[in-house]
């Protein structure tokens, strides 16, 4: 069943984050397509994550078709102006590409070379736009395709923005521009998302969770005040705190399950998105205890 | 206006560093009000070449004046005297007025002491800030008279992105997001429902460069 057809019959849904490497060394990455492989629906490959620059998505993407996973084209429009973005569209698709997700992108200054020109020709939501007009079987231009794609398309949405408003102003605009589904940022307050959730259930778009694996009380501590949208509850610092050092990753490898586990079984949401950052081994280690392998 | 920032003293000093008879042109204009291209800096600047080249062998000559409006050509005329007796000019205007002095006396090198920042205005602290990209598209009329394509540094349409914290923006921690005071602006004038109307990509042909008006005069 592929990821599309996974959210349409009503399945949980679980992706996780594939991070392409910096080198032409690719076997660490074959790797872990190989651990998640028949585990998850589908592997988003990132777009030069934080403005780093990497192996392009769709090359890992391809990489990740031939052994087996279901790729999540991430596209970003921060390093391609509008004939590149349709220009790499049309080439995915014909790699066999099936899954796009359209974002802005961070700002280059986030990542490795912080004095890089970026572009921005488009953003987010027109991005999603191109991909219905090609779909469609036409160039934004207007121009006729010789052969159209068939892409499945979502979006992105940081339901812990504060203020939320205007997010939530955005999430509609991007559901307004034919997003299929979304993936969260981070989110760990469980009874706050289920008020997004309650917004977001009004159109009819699935919504993964944004899973991130807390490692440590410092690192949810550093992630509350530095990752603009994520918010980690006093309750889970302390959770971690009084695990000790040691157990401090195992006790966020069960907060990870343990809230998979809620938002499946109290049906809140259409499934999740584990982003592992560096650790897509212990993905397998969350879902068992999830209860969902 | 437009708003410019002196190059540092080393740059400049590098510029000149075989030129004796240097001439200081400042302007009256935007450079003037932004206090860095006016009367006062010309003679600053002045003062920090003469100073900085005062072991060279052959002392550097260095004189200065500030015209009414550097980007005219007519207002150049009076400092043909000046030019003839100098090696070298340093103008302090913005990049436009470079060009102008530059293809007025074309038989000596003109070089820039500034560099050309942006459109923009003051702030209460004194911060000059930039409020317009001249894009030639303006959209200011849909998002309350705030430009994202100038004050949003990813130039976003639609809202804004994930990155906001505080109400301060991703990329520069001290720049309030520019959505969040569209968004805010908006509530004010009770337009809120304009905001969920997608916004096209931008026509950048109408940004080629050069950028020509004809006044039709």
């Amino acid at each position: 069943m592929s990821f599309k057809e996974a959210l349409e019959s009503g399945k949980f849904v679980v992706t996780a984050e594939i991070g392409p490497p910096k080198g032409t060394d690719i076997h660490e990455v074959i790797h872990h397509i190989e651990l998640l492989k028949g585990k998850i629906d589908a592997a988003n490959v990132t777009d030069n994550q934080s403005a780093v620059m990497r192996i392009c998505s769709m090359a890992i993407c391809k990489i990740a078709l031939e052994n087996g996973l279901e790729p999540i084209l991430q596209m970003t429009c921060r390093d391609r102006n509008r004939i590149g973005l349709q220009s790499d569209l049309l080439g995915a698709y014909v790699l066999g590409i099936r899954n796009v997700l359209c974002m802005t992108g961070d700002y280059v200054t986030a990542g490795d070379h912080r004095d890089a020109k970026p572009v921005y020709d488009v953003e987010s939501v027109q991005l999603l736009q191109i991909v219905e007009k090609l779909n469609n079987g036409k160039d934004m231009a207007g121009n006729e395709l010789k052969g159209s794609t068939n892409f499945f398309y979502g979006a992105v949405v940081t339901p812990e923005s504060d203020p939320v408003e205007p997010q939530l102003l955005k999430f509609e605009k991007k559901v307004k521009a034919g997003a299929k589904f979304f993936q969260t940022q981070a989110i760990y307050d469980i009874e706050a998302f289920k008020n997004f959730m309650k917004e977001a259930r009004k159109f009819p778009v699935k919504i993964l969770a944004g899973i991130v694996v807390l490692k440590s009380a410092g690192m949810a501590n550093f992630m509350n005040k530095n990752v603009p949208g994520i918010r980690v509850p006093k309750e889970l610092i302390e959770e971690l705190k009084s695990a000790g050092k040691e157990k401090a990753l195992d006790t966020g490898l069960n907060i990870a399950a343990r809230h998979i586990k809620q938002l499946k079984d109290d049906n809140i949401c259409d499934g999740v998105h584990i982003m592992a950052i560096g650790m897509e081994d212990k993905v397998p280690i969350i879902m068992e205890r999830a209860g969902l392998i | 206006m437009v708003i410019a920032e002196i190059k540092s003293l080393a740059d400049i000093n590098e510029m000149i560093k075989s030129f004796r008879k240097i001439f200081i042109v400042g302007c009256g204009e935007c450079v003037s009000v932004c206090l860095t291209g006016g009367q006062k800096q010309v003679e600053l600047l002045s003062s920090a070449l003469r100073i900085s080249g005062r072991n060279d062998k052959e002392k550097r000559i260095l004189k200065g004046k500030t015209i009414s409006r550097q980007c005219e050509p007519k207002f150049l005329e009076q400092i043909n005297k000046d030019i003839e007796e100098s090696d070298a000019v340093l103008s302090m205007a913005c990049g436009a007025g470079v060009q102008t002095l530059s293809e007025k006396f074309r038989k000596i090198p003109v070089f820039p002491a500034m560099d050309t920042k942006f459109i923009g205005v003051s702030d209460e602290a004194g911060n000059f800030i930039e409020m317009c990209s001249a894009c030639g598209d303006c959209i200011l009329s849909l998002t309350g008279g705030i430009c994202p394509v100038t004050r949003c540094p990813k130039g976003l349409l639609n809202g804004p992105c994930g990155g906001s914290k505080n109400g301060k923006c991703e990329a520069n921690p001290e720049t309030p997001c520019a959505w969040l005071l569209i968004y805010e602006k908006m509530k004010e004038l009770n337009k809120l429902e304009e905001l969920k109307n997608i916004n096209n990509p931008k026509d950048w042909s109408k940004n080629m460069r050069p950028g020509k008006v004809n006044a039709g005069i």
